[in-house]
This record gives C-alpha cells, structure tokens and sequence, in this order.
C-alpha cells in the first residue's frame, strides 16, 4: 500500500441555493424570471394544516404535482417561518440541510449516502488525489414527488446483425438469424 | 559429374543448360511471385496502415523511449485522420490499487445515460451507437440476462421490468485473454483488462469467448465528427481504435488511474453505481459488498468479476 499523505481533498455536498422561491411566470426587463420569496405571502396568510395538495388551494402552487406519502405541506415546512423547514420535533432547519429532514424517514438511503453508495457524484474516487463533488437529495428528488419519473431512454444500440449501418447492407446471411424485439 | 563445366547432356561445353540450373530459376522466380502474392494485401493497406505501424512491437516490448514515439505517431495519426488535436497518455497502474464497480439495480432505471456517456468520453464509432454498456431490461424475478432486451425503446422504468447494465466485468480469469491467439490482451495488476489495439489481429475468438458480450469489434473505421473527438486519450483504452480490432470496457483507464470516477459514474442521474479500490477497506466499493445483498453475475462461470450488482436491503 502506498504510504496515505496527510492531506485529503475535500467532499464537497451541493447545497439548494439561498432562499427558496417560487417561479411569479413573470419575467423582468433582462428576460430572468421573477422569483417570489415564501415569506412574502407567508407572513400574512394563514396557514391550513389539512392541505396536502396544489390543487386545493385557490391561489400559488395549483401547479405543483404531490406524491409524497401521507405527508401534508406542514410535516416539512414551517408554519411560523417559511423561509425555513421543520424536524418531526419541531425543530427550526435551514433549507440547506435538507438531508437531515429527509433522514428522519429514510434512514437506509441516509446510510448509504454516508457511505458513498447511494446518490449521484463527479469527481476523484481518490481524495488524495482530488476532489469530489456530492448531489443532495433535492438534486435528483423532487421533494413533492420523490419517485423518479418516466423518461425516454437515450439511444439503443444498433447492432450489425440487427440494423444495417448506413452503407453497410446486411448481408444475405443475417437474415437468417432472429430478430431482436 | 566430376567436372564443374560439364552442362546438362554431360558433354563438356556443348552450351545445353542443366537440370539444376532450370530449377533454381524456376524456383527464384516462383519464390518471388509468391512473396509478392502473401504481402499483397498490405499493399492495399498502404492508407490506414503505415509501415511503423506494422513494425510496432507488443506493448509489453515497448521501452518508454518507443512508447513515446509510439504516441506521438498515434497522435499525429488521428490529426491526419480526424483533423482534432488529441493528447494520448499511458498512465500506469497505481500500486496498492485495485479497482472494483458495483451496481445498485434497486434503483438503475434503465435511461441509458451510462451507456450515452461511454459512447462520449471512449470516441465510440458514432453511426453505430457503439457504446462499452448495454443494458438490458429484465422480467422481474428473472436473472437470465440471456432473456434481457438491449433494444428497448419505451419510457423507463416499466412496472414489471428492472434494468441492469452490463459492461466488461474485470474477470480475474478472463476467458478473452485465455483465447487470444496472439497476447494482444492481458490483465493489468490493478486488475483492468486491456487491448493492444495495434497487436489485435481482429480474430474475435474474445468477442466469442466473454459470457458477458462486453467486447466489441470495430466492422468499419469509426466515424466521429472532429468537434466530439474526446482529445484526453490513454493508449489502453479510449485512443480512437484501428477497423478491425477489438475494445472494450476498460473502467476508464485513462481517468481512473488519474484518481477520477469512469464517466459512466458521472453520468449516472439515479447515483446507482458505486465505484473504488477494492483493496482499501474504508472505500466505499468495500462498505458495499459488506452491507448489501451482492451477486455476481453468471457467478456460475467462476470467471470472478470485478464487478457486482447489489440491491438495496
């Protein structure tokens, strides 16, 4: 084995950038969208612990697609901040530690994660020889509707025997032999 | 016949030639035309295969000095014949290292991202879609990957379907470099199966002996537009491949000996591959194939992979 160097690269874990908004559909004058803060209806509304759904609300999220268990909006966000999520117990925690939220149900995939074996990343498998970059688990999961959803597979493959190539006519021969579904 | 000048009817100088005499020229001239008769296919060769080519010697034989002059020509090759500007590196195998794949197939969904990313970074042959990955949709509760459909083309995932990518797996006893008639693939000591692209005879007795079809043959000169030629090239493994020769899955050489994931890792969106040195107890391959439910594909074979496929618990 070699002899371990002392410093190791970092494992850096991307974070949900700053304050979470929602989408107004409004752009402003350089063409970017206007994104509105949560607090800025937040503060003045009530908020109703029964609703689980976009659609049962009469203005904001409508849109917003919810598979998530049994959970209801506030077993995630809080109430009496909304610029900040909530523990089973109640505790304050910032957007960007998401993933303890998300470990308080799934614990397996939160162990995994801990130990490299679950979760997409880029970079160096040797710390000593680079850095690693690390998804959080908004990344890949919409935290409304965690399953992935249905996506078009890229390409097949175009096997000889299968597909003629272009210019490449399949011989006589391979006509023969079964074709693939 | 006792006299040097006796001819062929035995009288001295009569001017008749000799038998002898008639067969050796017989012979130069049918030694001549036969010569030219075996070297000349290589005559017809003349635009992909340069003399320097065919007198490169096994890589194994390769003295540093040759090994650069070998890459710089390389190098100078693809620029001629694909117009990009490549770097082609020969990193060596790490000590202390050797490298292990794992596959978590509780949560691959089948997009093929992998296989995408493979046909990028490896300068695959564009027209054919080749790529070092396959994967194939499986029937749940089955584990015949002979039963699996490569060609799928439906949205991903299907309810009563699971999806495993299946690459070269690394054997510690590859079959493919048991049958090579002519030693132009080997087993590296980080344990990465290689081709000598320029040793490889293209008899594909590999392609026919891997169990796990993770060789592919080159049927033409691969096609790639300049623009997508990946210019960051290792020797052993993603340097664009002569026609008629083998390739295969090389776990990336070229970055991981550098200490960077394989680019199908990358590429993956549902973070179901897991890759590391297996002789290192705290990397994260060993957590894997200590806490998770592994097999081993085909493990029947007794080939033992380098690769493995997991679910979660």
């Amino acid at each position: 084995m070699r002899s371990e160097p002392a410093v190791l690269h970092p494992v850096l874990i991307r974070e949900p950038d700053g304050t979470p908004a929602v989408n107004s559909g409004m752009v402003d004058a350089q063409g970017k969208a206007v994104e509105i803060a949560c607090v800025t209806c937040h503060a003045t509304s009530t908020p109703n612990p029964q609703i689980n759904r976009g659609d049962q609300l009469l203005k904001f999220h409508q849109g917003l697609h919810y598979a998530h268990g049994g959970l209801s909006c506030l077993s995630c966000h809080n109430a009496s901040d909304y610029s900040s999520l909530h523990l089973a117990d109640n505790r304050r925690i910032e957007f960007k530690d998401v993933m303890q939220l998300c470990g308080q149900c799934h614990g397996h995939q939160l162990e995994s994660y801990k130990h490299g074996a679950h979760g997409g990343m880029n970079g160096h498998w040797d710390l000593t020889r680079g850095p690693r970059t690390r998804n959080t688990c908004t990344n890949c999961h919409d935290p409304h509707a965690p399953k992935f959803p249905l996506v078009q597979p890229i390409f097949p493959p175009r096997d000889r025997i299968s597909v003629p190539l272009p210019e490449h006519p399949v011989q006589k021969t391979h006509e023969l032999l079964p074709k693939n579904p | 016949m006792s006299s040097s000048s006796t001819s062929g009817c035995g009288k001295e100088d009569c001017g008749c030639v000799s038998r002898r005499t008639v067969m050796k020229g017989v012979g130069a001239t049918l030694g001549a035309a036969a010569f030219a008769r075996a070297i000349a296919p290589l005559t017809e060769w003349v635009d992909t295969l340069s003399v320097d080519e065919f007198l490169q010697r096994h890589y194994k034989e390769l003295s540093l000095v040759d090994l650069k002059v070998v890459l710089r020509r390389l190098e100078k090759e693809t620029k001629e014949q694909y117009g990009a500007d490549v770097t082609i590196s020969d990193t060596k195998p790490q000590e202390g290292v050797k490298f292990g794949y794992a596959l978590n197939l509780s949560v691959c969904n089948g997009c093929r991202k992998c296989a995408e990313a493979c046909h990028l970074e490896n300068n695959h042959d564009r027209p054919s879609n080749q790529s070092y990955i396959r994967v194939f949709e499986m029937q749940k509760g089955s584990m015949d990957m002979e039963q699996g459909n490569a060609h799928y083309d439906k949205p991903v995932p299907q309810p009563d379907k699971f999806y495993m990518p299946v690459q070269c797996q690394q054997c510690e006893h590859p079959p493919c470099v048991d049958v090579c008639p002519v030693e132009a693939t080997w087993k590296e000591p980080d344990g990465i199966v290689v081709v000598d692209y320029n040793w490889c005879i293209g008899c594909r007795y590999c392609e026919a002996a891997c169990p796990y079809h993770a060789r592919r043959f080159n049927w033409t000169k691969p096609v790639i537009p300049k623009e997508e030629i990946n210019p960051n090239q290792g020797y052993l493994s993603n340097r664009i491949r002569p026609q008629g020769t083998m390739e295969k899955c090389t776990f990336c050489l070229h970055r991981t000996r550098n200490g960077r994931l394989p680019a199908c890792l990358e590429a993956c969106p549902t973070g179901a591959r897991v890759f590391g040195n297996l002789l290192d107890p705290q990397s994260e391959i060993r957590w894997v194939l200590e806490h998770k439910r592994v097999f081993i594909l085909k493990e029947d074979l007794g080939l033992k992979p380098q690769f493995f496929y997991f679910f979660d618990s």
